[in-house]
């Protein structure tokens, strides 16, 4: 086989020079987002783009670290490093700073670091090896209920921090454990319940309510008309009732009041353009400014003269889309795409079971991470603070990411040897 | 085994591409499809500065400098950089108190905290000597350049007007104007303001989130320059209105000079006057409302232009000319005058003594009231005409035609009309066919409904000197370039009255001045034709009335002349339009006796002494 080569042989290119893509356009983009004429070199340390070159350089020395560590390695320890994180997002809340409303923070010097980030990564790790092991069936209540709850602690944990986009992404191993057996309605009610719970909020209840019955009286008469299989319409017909009238109240009671003015502003039942509704419709001014190609780099009025908040860390897709046009930011969108199915192909073709449902984790997360970020900054998705992976400005994310990319890549170079 | 699941690949894969897909296709949407974001992106950052052309100036028929601009400054202010200023210091500077201050700052900020406002506008270049200095002790603070128009001469208000700010009604009804922007509201600021305002331009500034200026946008490439106003020649001869002016002092009344060839005007002055200046930039609301308040005086009444009085004996000309038109009168026409012309009920119009029985031109000399009577008598009892109302019809025609009982058309705004009764006003008034000539002989005198504006007197004495037409008078006679001459003034207007009637009525005007009702006007080596009235006012003592023309040989200078409650013509307006003419003929007066008198005369506050009145014993008329 191909032990006797070298690592650079045996490392999937394609991830990397997409990786290596991401990379370079967030950079650009940060510099041409928070460019600043008395200080314009793209390596000015007093600036964030050279903190960024910064981040990314230690974010190669990391991936590099990796591709030299034990591929075993990170089965083996999974667990460890699972529950090292876990405790670190404990100690956190009690000695973290507070960045943003959110309490998940360590202060390393002038850097912060966000745990959470790693988290992640950590879960991914954890929920692979546990799905890795042979006796588990996602089949079985037990296996299920074991596989959740390596999901959800992390998440809980992080949302005690007030950080929910983060606890959010979490959601997103769902993917995971449908292609490792869960039956598909748990991932279909993923997508079905917002549809609805959209849906609960505009439009009358009852007329919902109508619909929903003749949906459920079609699925009868479709169906085999067993008697569990009448059961189980009913209960999803009165489970689907009983959230739409449980919306209303979750968004009004449970929701804090900046996230339901954003849900509000998102369904246009609000507008609200100098608060709520600032980011986004400025957002879409920055994006829908661009045209076909562009205002060119430096040249986006929106970017460079501070219109869009956020804009080097989570609204910067708005600098592509307004310096780079419908063809920068369909380019970046069709980067993403090939990374998430080269991320699929290559998990696939993996032998041992933790490197799959590892690179399934990797793709998940990765494109959570994408669609609710470009979602938000394209005025589809309520605004929730996540970034960009690989693009976004920031050392907390991209050393995780890097960390649980490469990781994978680590895993694919040993997948004749990994069983 | 998840072998088994392994086709769940598709589904996620599907899944992925699914939502690329739709994002792909919001971006077209977003960045393709709808234009609202660049227009937006547009607003953000881009501020259209307006640049203010300078106005057009405004010189006099000798190229003397009459209306120019002069740099004023606001003071602008944008709230939200405003940091502990010494309050009491920049108070000082600009003359207001501390509850002021925070008032307009209040103001200010309730406007915008980021955009700027006029915290005081309009400072003087002197003023702005001073806060320049210190304007960097106050952040927040800026000025901003402006013009104000300035008038060199503190001459003719009137016929200048003034310009202000644009109204809600103008702007909402004229594209070119935004608020801010100043318009000519009267005088020729008004009636040529198309093209003294010149052409605005644009300049596209760029500002950040916080509203800071970030430089011109793309260098100034979108930038519009402003073209500067056209300037305006003027045909007043500046130094004629300012001695009109000032023979005007503490006299209610106008003069109106026109040089007869051209309809140009020389001067028109209306009495009392004020400073131009007054009304120009920030004092302007203060004085205009001072001015207006002052209803004894009117100075704001362009009298010129707006005042109608009956004309009087001047009028005579008019019956001169019309009855030899109708063949109803000759020049040896004579009639007696038995001290007056009887109304046929006791009562007579009245007539001082003199020769009996006068031909035209002494009628015209001894200004005969009998005489004009039988005239006028003699024009609406013609024959040819089957009633009263046809012969008053066709008179009226040819009196209008002397430019009377409607506007003239000139470049001053507000000119009203004059009045020359319909016959409808006299059958309302007497009843249908119930009115005859002698039921409105007062009109052969100048006397009665008729009213005349002073420039409409003005043009009849131009007119009678063109022997028969006249130009509409104007007051600006180039535009742009001294010889580009004012186009909208080229139409010869002729009288329904023949050429060759006008002679005799000539010579009648000259002995007038020689020998006749007018002799104070007589100058020195000059033929001046003129004609004396009085008219009889109602309310008070009667008005003096001069009309002339000068040299009697191609004559440059047509001039009307009104003092109210002076008494007889000869009393006030003869002599006035006498120095006048002397004045714009000569340059120089020579008379200083009767000069001093007229500026010293008072017929306002003071009282005449009895003696003064009669001084020079002049014909009445």
């Amino acid at each position: 086989m191909r032990e006797d080569k070298g690592i650079f042989y045996r490392i999937d290119w394609v991830v990397v020079g997409l990786y290596l893509a991401l990379v370079f356009i967030g950079w650009l983009n940060i510099y041409a987002a928070v460019y600043n004429d008395t200080h314009n070199h793209i390596a000015d340390l007093s600036q964030k783009y050279g903190k960024q070159m910064i981040f990314i350089l230690a974010a190669i020395l990391l991936a590099l670290g990796i591709l030299i560590i034990d591929p075993k390695f990170f089965s083996q320890f999974a667990w460890f490093i699972y529950g090292f994180f876990l405790f670190m997002l404990v100690v956190v809340i009690f000695s973290g700073r507070i960045v943003a409303g959110s309490k998940g923070w360590f202060a390393i010097g002038g850097f912060g670091i966000q745990p959470a980030e790693f988290a992640k990564m950590a879960t991914v790790l954890a929920l692979a090896k546990y799905l890795g092991t042979l006796d588990v069936s996602l089949a079985r209540l037990r296996s299920i209920v074991v596989a959740g709850t390596i999901i959800m602690v992390p998440a809980i944990i992080v949302l005690l921090q007030h950080d929910t986009g983060s606890a959010i992404v979490f959601f997103a191993l769902v993917i995971v454990l449908y292609r490792a057996g869960l039956t598909g309605f748990v991932p279909l009610a993923f997508i079905v319940l917002p549809i609805l719970g959209v849906l609960a909020l505009v439009v009358p209840k009852l007329i919902l309510v109508a619909v929903l019955l003749i949906g459920a009286g079609a699925f009868y008469l479709y169906s085999n008309r067993k008697l569990r299989t009448i059961f189980l319409i009913i209960a999803i017909f009165l489970g689907s009732v009983g959230f739409v009238f449980s919306v209303d109240f979750s968004v009004n009671r449970i929701l804090e009041p900046h996230q339901r003015n954003r849900i509000h502003v998102l369904l246009g039942q609000v507008i609200d353009l100098k608060g709520a509704g600032y980011n986004v419709n400025q957002s879409l001014i920055a994006i829908g400014s661009g045209r076909i190609f562009g205002k060119g780099f430096l040249q986006g009025t929106q970017t460079k003269y501070n219109f869009v908040p956020e804009q080097s860390t989570d609204f910067i897709f708005c600098t592509v889309g307004e310096e780079w046009g419908f063809v920068g930011s369909s380019v970046l969108v069709l980067i993403y795409l090939s990374l998430f199915t080269r991320l699929i192909f290559l998990a696939e073709r993996q032998r041992s079971r933790f490197s799959r449902f590892y690179g399934y984790g990797v793709a998940s997360i990765l494109f959570f991470h994408f669609a609710i970020n470009i979602g938000m900054t394209l005025g589809l998705v309520p605004v929730i603070g996540i970034p960009l992976p690989f693009v976004s400005y920031g050392g907390s994310s991209m050393w995780a990411f890097t960390i649980m990319l490469f990781i994978f890549i680590r895993q694919d170079s040993y997948r004749y040897e990994l069983v | 085994m998840e072998r088994i699941y392994a086709d769940r690949k598709y589904i996620i894969i599907g899944f992925f591409l699914l939502i690329g897909l739709f994002f792909l296709a919001r971006l077209f949407y977003v960045q393709i499809m709808v234009d609202k974001y660049i227009l937006s992106a547009n607003n953000n950052v881009l501020r259209y500065v307006t640049q203010y052309p300078a106005r057009g100036l405004v010189f006099d028929r000798n190229e003397k400098l009459l209306v120019y601009n002069e740099a004023a400054y606001d003071l602008m202010v944008i709230p939200r950089q405003v940091k502990n200023p010494d309050t009491m210091a920049l108070c000082h500077l600009i003359g207001i108190d501390k509850a002021e201050y925070i008032n307009r700052l209040q103001k200010a900020r309730s406007y915008s905290p980021y955009r700027p406002s006029i915290f005081e506008a309009q400072i003087t270049r002197d003023s702005y000597g001073f806060l320049e200095e210190k304007l960097f002790l106050f952040p927040g603070f800026y000025v901003q350049s402006r013009t104000l128009r300035k008038y060199t001469y503190p001459v003719a208000p009137h016929t200048f007007g003034y310009i202000g700010e644009a109204g809600p009604d103008i702007i909402e009804n004229n594209d070119y104007y935004r608020p801010g922007d100043y318009i000519g509201i009267s005088g020729i600021e008004k009636s040529y303001e198309e093209i003294l305002r010149g052409k605005k331009g644009m300049k596209i500034r760029v500002y950040d989130v916080l509203n800071r200026d970030k430089g011109s946008f793309r260098e100034g490439k979108y930038d519009t320059a402003s073209m500067a106003g056209t300037n305006l020649y003027s045909s007043l001869d500046v130094e004629l209105q300012q001695y009109g002016e000032l023979l005007m002092t503490n006299k209610k009344g106008s003069i109106v000079a026109i040089e007869p060839q051209t309809g140009e005007l020389l001067c028109v002055v209306s009495s009392p006057s004020y400073d131009p200046n007054l009304l120009a930039g920030n004092i302007r609301r203060k004085n205009y409302t001072l001015l207006l308040q002052d209803t004894i005086f009117m100075p704001l009444f362009n009298r010129a232009l707006m005042a109608m009085y009956p004309p009087g004996s001047t009028f005579k000309l008019v019956d001169a000319l019309v009855g030899q038109q109708e063949g109803v009168l000759t020049p040896e026409t004579r009639y007696g005058c038995p001290g007056g012309f009887p109304l046929g009920n006791g009562k007579k119009v009245g007539c001082h003594p003199h020769p009996s029985p006068l031909d035209l031109i002494g009628a015209i000399q001894i200004s005969c009231n009998s005489y004009f009577c039988r005239v006028f008598k003699s024009i609406i009892d013609k024959k040819t005409f089957s009633t009263t109302r046809q012969a008053y019809e066709n008179w009226r025609k040819e009196v209008m035609s002397f430019g009377f009982g409607k506007r003239l058309g000139i470049d001053i705004p507000g000119e009203l009309n004059g009045n020359i009764p319909t016959p409808t006003y006299y059958d309302k008034y007497h009843g249908v066919n119930r009115w005859r000539s002698m039921t409105i002989i007062s009109l052969g005198i100048g006397q009665g409904e008729i009213g005349i504006t002073p420039i409409q007197l003005a043009n009849l004495a131009a007119l009678i000197s063109n022997k028969g037409w006249y130009y509409s008078p104007h007051i600006i006679r180039a535009i742009g370039r001294k010889d580009s001459l004012n186009t909208a003034y080229s139409t010869k207007h002729h009288t329904l009255v023949d050429t060759r009637y006008f002679d005799i009525v000539v010579e009648g005007m000259a002995d007038v001045v020689t020998g006749g009702t007018g002799r104070i006007a007589q100058i020195d080596s000059v033929v001046v034709c003129g004609k004396t009235g009085t008219a009889q006012n109602p309310h008070g003592k009667n008005h003096s009335i001069f009309i002339a023309f000068a040299p009697k040989e191609n004559p440059k200078i047509a001039i009307s002349v009104v003092c109210e409650n002076a008494g007889m013509g000869a009393a006030w307006a003869a002599p006035i339009a006498s120095l006048m003419i002397e004045k714009y003929l000569k340059r120089q007066v020579k008379r200083k006796d009767l000069e001093d008198r007229m500026i010293n005369g008072n017929l306002i506050n003071g009282k005449l002494p009895e003696n003064e009145r009669g001084q020079g014993n002049f014909l009445p008329d």
